[in-house]
């Protein structure tokens, strides 16, 4: 069982309380899910641009623990408005946990993967027009990498899963 | 550190105005009544305070007491004489003495260990460690209830067998073994395996006696069952075979140095007399209590799995329940800030991201075991303590679920 207390920050605790530009967008533009359920950590985010390639709107839903909630909230809040090259240079998971008052250690992987989530959401939005601009780089990000390790690790996680239930059966 | 502290005293802010407390993560430490503190209290300052093994009043009166709580606790747990008690200083220093004490001292018989695949860190940690020694542990399958296969344990079992460890209760399923069957076929496979079984989870909730399971070795922990923090038991059978593991002045006890804690072994005591005084109204209260939870949010609320056995092969303590589409660490600091306190099999506070190795082991899929509750009743709750959760847990569990959306349906 669980059993490390987290100390989280008021404005985590806020955010979990009362989460911001929380649920689904039927009118998205791009829509991008980091994470896998099987960690107990997964991230969809919503979001709408305009013509300027501007985000005019952000929302998120999440499955997750208080520090995944906050994260996600708070990128919501912090890509509205943002061009979407600012949105990918400016928003990094170290601003993501400053906005937030800091995260324990172990939850430092919660903001990185809001952060993989959205530019996961971004490169998805050129790719699907078939246009990439100079400033996203051909190789994933740090960010984008760990969202995947997490998919890879669940997968990991589950097919040792099978393994170990073969073997037994 | 001191910023953490800084927000934890944030955290504890937002708890201000609760009206109802309710403690139901009686698994992972527990209040202790005020009648168990008063019986310490005077053996801190006013009596019994000396050294048991040594020539004065003061050490006198501490061997008799701590005698008359061997005396208790034997007779509790059934074994024939005192000398088969070793206190320790709590359930995870007996599951290493008697796993790495039984081993060390009969390695030249076999060096293969056989646990269950759901015993708990204490065991499944220790017995990875005496790898480094070069024993090998086999962990045996349980069914979807918890309940160990009893075929693949005498699969498990050979002459190279020296030990044997599986619980008379699971603490987070509360699955109740088949312990008396397990241990007629492992000693008819191998007479020389030595039988342990931590029962920490079985002492004061079901009754279990050592003649009774045939057991050679059993734990017992005191603040499962509302006594202090800090002291536990191992009963050997006298004639196994166990060396000490730690080195130090060997006082009353032969098998754990130290000075013995007197105030915690009077404390122990006194929880044991109070589990066992009115068991059946205690245990029946436990059982009533639990089974109005559990009904009540099986009847609020939809998409709950109940995990473990039911009916009388489960503790009428424990339930635990997975609530799908939330996730439970999330779920334990919303029902904290409602004054509800509970525990989950949830990976998130750990990195590694791995959920609870028991639901794991039943075949709950990962996103189950993270949506999962664990919640013990105890004599002391009310009536009315289970309202408040009834009331209180629906609320938590569709704000998360709100929250989650179809993110976490897979």
């Amino acid at each position: 069982m669980s059993r490390v207390p987290l100390p989280y920050t008021q404005k985590v605790l806020d955010l979990f309380r009362n989460p911001k530009n929380q649920g689904k967008m039927e009118d998205a533009t791009v829509v991008a899910v980091a994470g896998n359920p099987a960690c107990g950590d997964m991230i969809t985010f919503y979001l709408k641009i305009n013509e300027q390639q501007i985000i005019e709107k952000a929302t998120f839903e999440s499955y997750g623990c208080a520090a995944n909630i906050a994260t996600a909230s708070i990128v919501t809040e912090m890509i509205k408005g943002l061009s979407l090259e600012t949105a990918w240079k400016d928003v990094t998971w170290k601003k993501v946990t400053e906005e937030v008052g800091g995260l324990p250690s172990v939850k430092f992987h919660c903001g990185i993967l809001a952060v993989g989530a959205v530019k996961r959401a971004i490169r998805k939005y050129f790719t699907d027009r078939g246009t990439i601009p100079d400033w996203i780089p051909k190789e994933l990000t740090f960010e984008e990498k760990q969202a995947i390790e997490e998919e890879e690790l669940a997968k990991t996680l589950s097919k040792r899963l099978k393994v170990a239930e073969e073997k037994q059966s | 550190m001191v910023c953490l502290v800084e927000n934890v005293k944030e955290l504890l802010k937002a708890h201000e105005g609760i009206t109802h407390e309710v403690y139901l993560d009686n698994e992972n430490s527990t209040m202790v009544p005020q009648e168990v503190v008063e019986a310490m209290l005077p053996y801190y300052s006013k009596k019994a305070y000396g050294n048991p093994t040594l020539t004065h009043k003061p050490g006198w009166e501490a061997f008799e007491t701590i005698m008359g709580s061997f005396q208790k606790i034997s007779r509790f747990m059934g074994a024939k004489i005192l000398e088969e008690i070793t206190f320790t200083p709590s359930e995870t220093e007996a599951n290493n003495l008697a796993l790495m004490g039984a081993c060390f001292a009969n390695k030249a018989k076999g060096k293969k260990i056989v646990i269950s695949e759901i015993e708990p860190v204490n065991i499944f940690s220790v017995a990875e460690l005496l790898q480094k020694y070069g024993f090998s542990t086999t962990k045996v399958h349980v069914n979807t209830e918890g309940t160990i296969d009893l075929e693949k344990l005498k699969e498990a079992v050979d002459k190279e067998t020296v030990l044997v460890s599986v619980q008379v209760v699971n603490n987070e399923l509360g699955t109740i073994q088949p312990i008396k069957e397990a241990v007629a076929i492992v000693k008819d496979k191998n007479p020389d395996a030595i039988f342990h079984t931590d029962c920490s989870d079985a002492y004061g909730r079901i009754p279990v006696n050592v003649q009774d399971l045939k057991v050679d070795m059993a734990t017992v922990s005191s603040y499962k069952i509302l006594g202090p923090r800090g002291i536990g038991a191992l009963y050997v059978r006298e004639g196994v075979n166990v060396e000490k593991i730690l080195e130090g002045q060997i006082g009353t006890q032969k098998l754990w140095p130290g000075i013995e804690n007197t105030p915690l072994i009077v404390g122990f005591t006194k929880a044991s007399e109070l589990a066992f005084e009115n068991f059946e109204a205690n245990t029946n209260k436990m059982r009533t209590l639990r089974d109005k939870l559990v009904d009540g949010v099986f009847k609020e609320l939809t998409d709950v799995k109940f995990n473990g056995a039911r009916g009388d092969k489960r503790s009428p303590d424990n339930a635990n329940i997975s609530f799908l589409r939330a996730e439970g660490e999330a779920l334990t600091i919303e029902l904290s800030l409602k004054g509800i306190y509970v525990s989950s099999g949830s990976a998130c506070s750990r990195r590694l991201l791995q959920p609870s190795h028991v639901l794991v082991a039943i075949g709950r899929k990962f996103s189950e075991a993270h949506g999962s509750i664990l919640m013990k009743t105890t004599r002391y709750m009310t009536e009315e303590d289970i309202a408040y959760v009834l009331e209180v847990l629906p609320t938590a569990v569709n704000r998360i679920r709100g929250i989650v959306g179809q993110t976490g349906v897979d």
